[in-house]
């Protein structure tokens, strides 16, 4: 059968934050907690997989106790399982760290349902914002890497490819990999379901599964939460508004527009036969 | 899969839906409570005070944790003048041990207030609308709502979703509310720091004031507020849906205009407007409550036009209709008469309690600010008012008799003259104590 | 600016003693689909040249593909000094593991202590794999660069949707690594007639691990991608409707440029998401950035402010998009823009028609 776990991350809604215009910090109070929404994409993914070929679900996320509400709501999508690793051991990791215990995570839902044949994740995460944790799961796994994926053409779970869409600045790449594989799926993939009142309900009395530290064998401590991360934040700004010097044009369309061209075509050096 | 079936479904986790939920699932009750927003409160609107005395019979001691803003230790009412104020106001000491009121936001109070429903083992199903009623005859029997095999099954629904009930009007127990039957108010929350709100209410640290404004609405009739927060001022204006339409005027420029009004103005000046918002307020009074309990179900709340508008109490009247709900749930739970006659028992008990006693003394209300003395009520008189207080007030080498004499005339005069004024006066009288 | 430092934390400790100091220079991984190479590459180079200098250390660039030889001598004109090349018919396709491999085997025998790559699909996708392999840091998505007197690489970034910007440093390991993204440096003037050494390098691949195929690539044709735009005409309420935006995209067609829109124009459905510029939409920095009928609301603004010029057209002079505009028309658009229009392709029909 067809394991697949799907990485998703619990972020504050990073839209919603504010800067303290005195303190020049952020305001996280009253910011509400989503799963992050390219991860959504990716329970979706696994779940019409699974719909189209058989399999289960199983996702995972990295944070803290309260994290599990995000691992509740994919369970009220459909998701067969939810696994919550959360020590603060694992806090303050950046993109390695945080690869490295999610790689951890998946061999060992991996020893309790099947390794898995596809592991998903979001294109990036809202706070994060990097993309990178993706790649990190699929190099200590020893998976093949599909990032920015817009469309998965066929799973063939018996001969053990998928066909997918990658989507690229300038086209889309189609592309065969052999299973297993990590995708991670950009937002045009799908859209998520909303979850059905029974799924809900599900959810409502499903407890995650929890795992800290202890409950792996071959942690190595030195490369989890703060310790593990070689990034290190040195110091954060609000960058100043730029002061421009405002022109006003005046006169009429015609006059103000015979203004502006040149500067506009001076300025994109088509004057220069571009 | 069959469909999920529970002792009681609730719809609305506001006040009066989550003290429901909450009585009922305390005393061990399978109670669902469906709720359309994002989480209960996320776009609920209120003036801003919260009373002690309805939620301390259900949970004792409850401000200790709930988010709460400031306790009100004066209340004062302000006629408004063009330019001017007429001004009256009450401050104890008494207001503080205990509190007697409270400023709030609900985004957070509502949060709250169902989070002690859910920990007491109400199950929440939120962002889900509750689209109509499954009936079996006559029967109410459960819920549908829009998500994906949405049905629900209970006993009993309670039905506490608000002045615009969905569900009250499919029952048909009440119609589309008329216009005189509600007033649309608009608010906004200004962001002002702690200390200079402190000062200029005069205040300390936790303890607020709150304002009640009469007049400069456009000469329609309504009520304006302004709620002191922790570090946020809540202002805003309620005013009749038929005014409004007979004068053509846009809610928010009535805000805008008192927002204008120099005394207001020092007050809030400097405070960056954090939300927006609209809703309806219950108007209706006695007159308008629908039949509050039937086969398989009961109302509560603003569904049932349960506001007392004369003194901005419509959460307590929720709660407490809530509990009351609840409690006769309980005890239909013991005995499994789910039956009108059984659920009669709320009904009565809403009779007998404050929520008829207070709303039946103010029946008169409804037709005052919905007849044709509203344009004088809330336009000439407070004007009329403040100009009185001018000529009482000033020195000017006249004599105090002549300027008495002429503060009356201008009373007298926006009334209509002497029979007018008492006529204002006796209805006055009549509409709070009808 | 108000700054607010944390104290440097001690990260992940390489095994063993490590001696780091025969790692010198800044080396760009150039990219290239069919022998295109993507603008950002020029750009890295151009900022990498100004590294370089500061560091006194060599600029490389890193070049793989098949027949892509012409790109490492156009790398020399752009500013590298030495250009390592892996030129091989398994590697006309990009995939990440062959690719990665080729990088790791070059940064392990070159040993820069800079590792740059352009912050778009392919760059993210390669990065990501080198940096957990090696293992190093990896700052995602930079706006600036610069390193210190101790040689260490200030990668800055913004966060919080583009709200705050974050300072990030790697101190304990080698190379020091970034994606940086399109459009924020500019690419030095190309020069033929800079020296450098090209540099060939077997690539060290077992054919039999590389088991992805690429089976297709097909061109977006119509895809919006403001990322890349030059010039960018949005419109928000203003506009009126899709006719508006018809009269937008006139003016966009004839400046070579593509079309935005505020989320209010985006929500009342006169033109699809992917046009929308801003905090949920896309952020932009083209050269010229024409805003009609956009009010300037914060949200939009985070979105575009970096343009290089703003111009903005809005008939109400209190606006306050007019204030963040280097041009400002208090005017109606309906006017301004087909007027803009006309001089645009007046002017530029004088440009190209040759004199006969
Ligand atoms: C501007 C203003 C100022 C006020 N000031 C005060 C004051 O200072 N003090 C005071 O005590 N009262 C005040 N009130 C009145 C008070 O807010 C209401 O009387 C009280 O909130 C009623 O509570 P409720 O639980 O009946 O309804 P609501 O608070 O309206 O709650 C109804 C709930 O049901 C949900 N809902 C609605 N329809 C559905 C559906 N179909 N499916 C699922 N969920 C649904 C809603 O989202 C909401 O959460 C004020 C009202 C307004 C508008
Ligand atoms: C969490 C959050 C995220 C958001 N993200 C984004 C985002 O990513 N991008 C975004 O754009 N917005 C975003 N917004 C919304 C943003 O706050 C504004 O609502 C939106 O940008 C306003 O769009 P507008 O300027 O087109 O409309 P308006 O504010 O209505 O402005 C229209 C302007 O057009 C002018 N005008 C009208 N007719 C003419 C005419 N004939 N000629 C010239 N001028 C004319 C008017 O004077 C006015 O200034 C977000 C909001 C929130 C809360
Ligand atoms: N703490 C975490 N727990 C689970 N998954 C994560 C976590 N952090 C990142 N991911 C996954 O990695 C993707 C990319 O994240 P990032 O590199 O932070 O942009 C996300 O969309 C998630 O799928």
């Amino acid at each position: 059968m067809l394991h697949m776990v799907v990485c998703i991350k619990q972020v504050p809604d990073s839209r919603e934050i504010r800067i303290d215009p005195k303190t020049n910090t952020l305001i996280r109070q009253g910011v509400p907690a989503i799963v992050n929404p390219y991860d959504l994409n990716g329970v979706e993914a696994a779940l019409q997989i699974k719909e189209q070929v058989g399999g289960r679900v199983t996702v995972i996320t990295m944070g803290p106790p309260s994290a599990d509400k995000a691992l509740k709501s994919c369970v009220a999508m459909g998701a067969d399982e939810g696994i919550l690793i959360s020590d603060r051991a694992f806090a303050g990791a950046d993109t390695l760290a945080t690869s490295y215990v999610l790689a951890k995570a998946i061999e060992k839902a991996g020893a309790l349902w099947g390794a898995p044949g596809i592991v998903f994740c979001g294109k990036q995460t809202l706070d994060g914002d990097t993309g990178q944790v993706g790649p990190g799961i699929a190099c200590r796994l020893d998976y093949e890497q599909l990032t920015y994926v817009e469309h998965i053409e066929s799973v063939d779970v018996e001969r053990g490819v998928v066909v997918v869409h990658r989507h690229l600045e300038d086209g889309v790449e189609r592309i065969r990999a052999p299973l297993p594989v990590l995708i991670t799926v950009v937002s045009e993939i799908n859209k998520p379901r909303r979850a059905s009142l029974p799924g809900l309900l599900r959810a409502q009395a499903y407890q995650p599964i929890v795992w800290s530290t202890a409950d792996f064998e071959d942690l190595d401590r030195s490369k989890i939460g703060l310790r593990g991360s070689p990034t290190i934040v040195s110091k954060t700004w609000v960058p100043e508004p730029r002061q421009v010097d405002t022109e006003f044009l005046r006169g009429t369309p015609a006059e103000v527009a015979g203004r502006l061209t040149p500067v506009l075509l001076e300025r994109l050096r088509m004057t220069q036969g571009a | 899969m069959s469909a999920p079936r529970f002792d009681a479904i609730v719809v609305g986790a506001g006040p009066a839906g989550s003290v429901a939920a909450y009585t009922m699932a305390s005393q061990g009750m399978r109670v669902a409570l469906i709720e359309r927003g994002e989480f209960p409160g996320a776009k609920n609107v209120f003036g801003g005070v919260l009373y002690r005395k309805p939620l301390e019979d259900i949970l004792p001691e409850f401000w200790k944790e709930a988010p709460l803003e400031r306790k009100v230790v004066e209340q004062r009412l302000w006629v408004l003048g063009k330019d001017s104020v007429v001004s009256l106001g009450y401050r104890s000491a008494r207001f503080k041990e205990p509190p007697n009121a409270w400023t709030g936001q609900r985004a957070k109070f509502d949060a709250w207030l169902a989070g002690k429903a859910e920990r007491a083992g109400a199950i929440p199903i939120y962002e889900t609308v509750a689209t109509s009623l499954i009936r079996d005859g006559d029967k109410v029997v459960g819920v549908q709502t829009d998500r994906e095999e949405g049905d629900l099954y209970a006993s009993v629904v309670i039905i506490a979703d608000g002045v615009n009930s969905l569900l009250a009007k499919s029952l048909g127990v009440h119609r589309e509310w008329k216009p005189d039957q509600v007033s649309l108010a608009v608010k906004e929350v200004l962001a002002l720091p702690k200390d200079v709100i402190q000062e200029r209410f005069g205040v300390e640290e936790g303890e607020g004031v709150t304002i009640e404004l009469i007049g400069e609405t456009c000469g329609m009739a309504g009520l304006g507020f302004l709620y002191t927060n922790q570090d946020t001022l809540s202002i805003g204006v309620g005013v009749m849906v038929s005014d409004l339409q007979k004068k053509k005027v846009k809610p928010y420029q009535v805000l805008d205009s008192i927002k204008q009004h120099p005394e207001i103005q020092r007050l809030i000046a400097g405070g960056e407007t954090k939300e927006y918002a609209a809703h309806l307020i219950p108007e209706g009074g006695f007159d308008a409550m629908p039949p509050l309990s039937g086969d398989g179900w009961m109302i509560c709340g603003d569904a049932a036009q349960m506001v007392n508008a004369a003194h901005r109490e419509g959460t307590d009247l929720a709660m407490l209709s809530g509990r009351l709900a609840g409690e006769t749930a309980v005890a239909c739970h013991a005995t499994g008469d789910w039956s009108a006659g059984g659920l009669g028992a709320y009904t009565q008990a809403v009779k007998e309690s404050i929520i008829h006693r207070d709303l039946k003394k103010y029946r008169g209300l409804h037709s005052l600010l919905s007849g044709p003395q509203a344009e004088l009520l809330f336009g000439a008189l407070p004007q009329a008012l403040n100009d009185a207080a001018y000529e009482m007030l000033s020195v000017d080498g006249e004599s105090k008799r002549d300027k008495q004499k002429r503060a009356a005339a201008l009373l007298r005069e926006a009334a209509g003259g002497t029979a007018g004024l008492i006529g204002i006066g006796w209805r006055g009288w009549r509409a709070m104590n009808g | 600016m108000a700054e607010t430092k944390r104290k440097p934390a001690v990260g992940l400790q390489p095994e063993g003693d490590v001696d780091w100091s025969a790692y010198r220079g800044v080396m760009v991984v150039l990219e290239q689909r069919r022998g295109k190479v993507a603008k950002v590459s020029w750009q890295l180079l151009g900022e990498s040249r100004r590294l370089a200098d500061k560091l006194d250390a060599p600029l490389m660039a890193l070049v793989i593909g098949h027949d892509v030889e012409d790109i490492a001598r156009q790398a020399i004109g752009y500013g590298a000094e030495r250009v390592y090349l892996c030129d091989a018919p398994e590697l006309a396709d990009y995939r990440t593991r062959p690719y990665s491999r080729v990088c790791l085997h070059v940064i392990r025998t070159v040993k820069p202590e800079i590792v740059l790559f352009g912050a778009t699909y392919t760059g993210r996708d390669l990065a990501g794999a080198i940096a957990t392999h090696l293992p190093t840091g990896l700052t995602a998505d930079c706006t600036q660069l610069d390193v210190d007197d101790n040689r260490l690489l200030l990668a800055s970034r913004p966060a919080f949707s583009e709200k705050m910007v974050a300072t990030i440093l790697c101190k304990q390991f080698k190379p020091q690594m970034a994606t940086v993204r399109p459009g924020v440096f500019q690419a030095l003037p190309f020069d033929e007639r800079r020296m450098g050494e090209i540099i060939r390098v077997t690539p060290p691949l077992d054919p039999g691990s590389i088991r992805t195929e690429v089976l297709g690539f097909v061109e977006a044709v119509n895809r919006v991608n403001l990322e890349d735009a030059d010039v960018i005409v949005a419109g928000g309420r203003g506009v009126g409707g899709k006719a508006g935006f018809e009269l937008l995209a006139q003016l966009a067609a004839a400046l070579g440029g593509q079309v935005g829109a505020s989320r209010a124009a985006v929500d009342l459905g006169w033109i699809s998401h992917d046009h929308q510029v801003g905090q949920t939409g896309t952020t932009v920095r083209p050269k010229v950035y024409i805003a009609a009928g956009i009010s300037g609301a914060v949200q939009h603004v985070v979105g575009m402010q970096n343009a290089e010029l703003i111009v903005s057209v809005n008939k109400d002079p209190d606006a306050p998009i007019h204030q963040i505009a280097h041009y400002a028309i208090v005017g109606d658009l309906f006017e301004v823009i087909p007027a803009l229009t006309e001089a645009v392709r007046a002017a530029r029909t004088k440009e190209h028609v040759p004199v006969v």
